[in-house]
């Protein structure tokens, strides 16, 4: 395993966006370890299309931060030749509708290299995709294809939802030996938050208690945290008391932490933009079912995008879970 | 000194390759190539020039409307309009059309309402238009998928017996659309070798606008694209992509081929994208303005005009005339795009399947519960509703 990143005593506690937190995190790791390698499109002069890489190419040069031809195959398949010659390849996928191209190379080749070699070649590469919607975008640009990989032995899968965690996690996911799906939720790239350098990071597959409730827990991830979080603070005007775990890790699944959450609450809901069956509600509920039955004073409920594919923008709004629906299945939870 | 960097031959490509075929020099001269001759008459010559006029207020409209923020956002295809209205005009209305996501103009000649185009990018449909009387396949977004699509449509020309007839009329010809960049796509090549495989009837017409977003060809390829066809078994021809006039006879050569059963044919329309890759994109951040300018030179629609003025074959009034009529067509695009309806949410329910599944009619219903249960409360908008209580 690659160094894991340390906190820094006389570090920076600074407010960053999202995505230059990101780009923090990513700086640190090129400068901590140099067979760390970014690639993928449009990521070295431009910066990225959102600007994530921005800067970085400038500072550690093409062969680090490479533009690679059009084709998310060959960026991750090249990825997997670096990797076995010792590199930690990062490499981006420009959006989440794009990785499909790649989707062969990344559940065949990169989540089973470790197990086919009888655990002697590790694939640390890390996936990055910004991923989910709200953003006014066109078809492709705003799904959320984690269960594909949460569903896929080999393969990890995490997502920030803070600009604190976006710092430490991407560093963390490129130290990992093993290949990390590294969500990014594109629609709280510009939300600003503390970035504490000074104290070290929680571990990278850990869930977070990010509210503290007693009547029901709602769990989300990535961009649905936010919601979530408003969400609770509308049901306290009204006497609901709604704790929020951040899942931070979607595979592993930190159930201790969930499990703890919905002990005290007796009531859970999840809540994610993808699309509800065999997503990863679906997964929670199975698991809560086995933990906690007996416990338990209502069904698992689940708040979530439909199963149809993404919707034109104009009407994107009715599609995501909001305030609305996630504080109606918190009265149908309660109620029950 | 970088070492992934050093193949000898990167970012040295010519910006005025010899290598291509020509009918009109910048200038508006025109002259002759030894294999591709011009095969219109002065009244196509006009259409050209009207079209690519027409073509270019379209454009100008997009950008502006996105600004005005009536479109989400808009790809220009500002510079490429001779490599479209040439492509576009070289066939008949029985061949097929694959687009890109910037093939405005071919599809605009194709048939397709400026309305309909522009739903997609003011977000309320996704290319949902007639392919079956335009014979124009929906955009596709995922680069270079399209290629595949219209190879198998081509091989389906070829199961249906409508190649290489002795009556020209039932024969029929697909041309597919694809960028600089998507000749990297794994898809991409395999379009080709299918094609070449199977003998199919697809024309692939590729304008190397020289851009990628931010990446120039320099980063997908070390020899011009065209040459990469003879590797894969068939014909490639180099065209300049802002000359319309050589634009629709190595077309129109290709197709007819293709309809004849001479099997599939490569295009490499050499243009440049004057504008930004979107209006998202800001292109000063990757390319010089010096760069745009030398391009700015070879403007697709001053060297037929400057042609046809000096030839005598219109004159200031007929430009007047043209003038109006783009006047007129932009009113027509701007009121297509405001009248545009935004769909009702429910109804995203009823496509999804050919048969839909009791499962996603539980869904609607769900969803029609919840919706109808802010009319009772009188609020118009679940995001109004939405946003009570909560500062963004
Ligand atoms: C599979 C896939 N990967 C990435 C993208 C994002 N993307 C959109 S356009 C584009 C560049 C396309 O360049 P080119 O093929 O030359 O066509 P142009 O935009 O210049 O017309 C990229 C990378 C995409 N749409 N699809």
């Amino acid at each position: 395993m690659s160094a894991q990143p340390q906190a820094v005593p006389n570090g920076t506690k600074q407010t960053l966006t999202l995505g230059k937190a990101l780009n923090a995190g990513l700086r640190r790791a090129l400068e901590a370890d140099p067979k760390v390698l970014l690639a993928g499109e449009d990521i070295g002069r431009l910066g990225g299309v959102f600007r994530i890489t921005e800067g970085l190419q400038k500072d550690f040069g093409e062969d680090r931060v490479i533009d690679s031809p059009l084709a998310e195959s060959g960026i991750v398949g090249t990825a997997v030749g670096l990797a076995l010659r010792g590199y930690r390849p990062v490499v981006e996928m420009q959006f989440d509708g794009f990785v499909f191209p790649a989707f062969d190379q990344i559940t065949t080749q990169v989540a089973k290299m470790h197990f086919r070699s009888g655990g002697r070649i590790p694939m640390p590469m890390v996936i990055r995709i910004p991923y989910g919607g709200g953003i006014g975008s066109i078809e492709h640009h705003s799904e959320s294809p984690e269960t594909y990989f949460a569903h896929t032995p080999g393969l990890k899968v995490v997502t920030c939802s803070t600009p604190h965690d976006a710092y430490w996690m991407i560093q963390q996911a490129i130290a990992s030996d093993d290949p990390v799906v590294f969500l990014e939720p594109k629609r709280r790239y510009h939300e600003r938050g503390e970035v504490d350098e000074t104290t070290a990071p929680i571990a990278l597959h850990q869930a977070q208690v990010v509210r503290h409730g007693s009547d029901v827990t709602l769990l989300a991830y990535g961009p649905m945290v936010k919601t979530c979080l408003e969400a609770a603070a509308v049901g306290a005007d009204e006497g609901r008391f709604i704790e929020v775990v951040d899942l931070r890790s979607l595979s592993p699944i930190d159930m201790v932490t969930v499990s703890a959450s919905v002990r005290r609450t007796k009531r859970a809901i999840v809540v994610h933009e993808a699309h509800r069956t065999l997503g990863l509600g679906a997964e929670l509920a199975a698991r809560l079912h086995e933990d906690l039955f007996y416990v338990m004073e209502s069904p698992v409920l689940r708040v979530t995008g439909y199963d149809t594919p993404y919707p034109p923008s104009r009407i994107e709004e009715d599609y995501l879970p909001n305030l609305d629906r996630i504080l109606d299945a918190v009265d149908e939870s309660m109620s029950r | 000194m970088t070492n992934l960097i050093g193949h000898p031959d990167h970012g040295s490509f010519e910006r005025d390759p010899q290598d291509m075929v020509q009918l009109l020099t910048p200038e508006g001269e025109r002259v002759e190539h030894p294999d591709f001759a011009w095969c219109g008459d002065d009244d196509l010559a006009k259409q050209l020039l009207r079209d690519m006029v027409l073509a270019r207020r379209f454009d100008v409209e997009g950008t502006n409307l996105q600004r005005h923020g009536e479109l989400g956002v808009w790809p220009p295809a500002l510079g490429q309009e001779a490599a479209q209205v040439g492509a576009a005009h070289a066939m008949r209305a029985g061949d097929h059309v694959f687009p890109t996501y910037r093939e405005h103009v071919v599809c605009l000649l194709r048939g397709v309402t400026p309305a309909d185009m522009l739903g997609i990018w003011r977000g309320t449909t996704q290319s949902a238009w007639d392919t079956v009387s335009t014979n124009t396949h929906m955009y596709t977004l995922v680069i270079g998928a399209q290629t595949l699509h219209a190879t198998g449509y081509a091989m389906g020309l070829q199961l249906d017996g409508m190649v290489g007839n002795d009556d020209p009329e039932r024969n029929a010809g697909v041309l597919a659309f694809h960028g600089d960049g998507a000749s990297s796509q794994g898809d991409v090549n395999e379009s080709y070798v299918f094609a070449a495989s199977y003998h199919a009837p697809v024309v692939f017409f590729c304008q190397n606008n020289q851009w990628a977003i931010s990446e120039p060809i320099t980063r997908q390829t070390t020899i011009p694209l065209y040459q990469r066809a003879m590797g894969f078994g068939f014909p490639g021809v180099r065209v300049d992509g802002n000359d319309v006039l050589a634009v629709h006879a190595v077309t129109s050569w290709a197709m007819e081929r293709a309809r004849q059963g001479q099997g599939p044919a490569f295009i490499e329309a050499f243009t440049y994208r004057m504008g930004a890759h979107t209006t998202a994109d800001d292109p000063t951040k990757y390319r010089l303005a010096e760069e745009t300018e030398h391009w700015r030179l070879k403007d697709p629609i001053e060297r037929l005009r400057a042609h046809l003025l000096r030839s005598g074959k219109i004159d200031d009034a007929w430009l007047a005339e043209l003038d109006d009529e783009a006047e007129q067509f932009g009113a027509e695009v701007r009121a297509a795009c405001h009248a545009l309806p935004v769909p009702k949410f429910s109804e995203i329910f009823a496509t999804v399947h050919a048969e839909s599944t009791a499962e996603l009619e539980a869904q609607r219903e769900q969803y029609q519960t919840w919706a109808d249960s802010f009319e009772s409360i009188g609020a118009d908008s679940h995001g109004a509703a939405n946003g009570q209580g909560v500062s963004p």
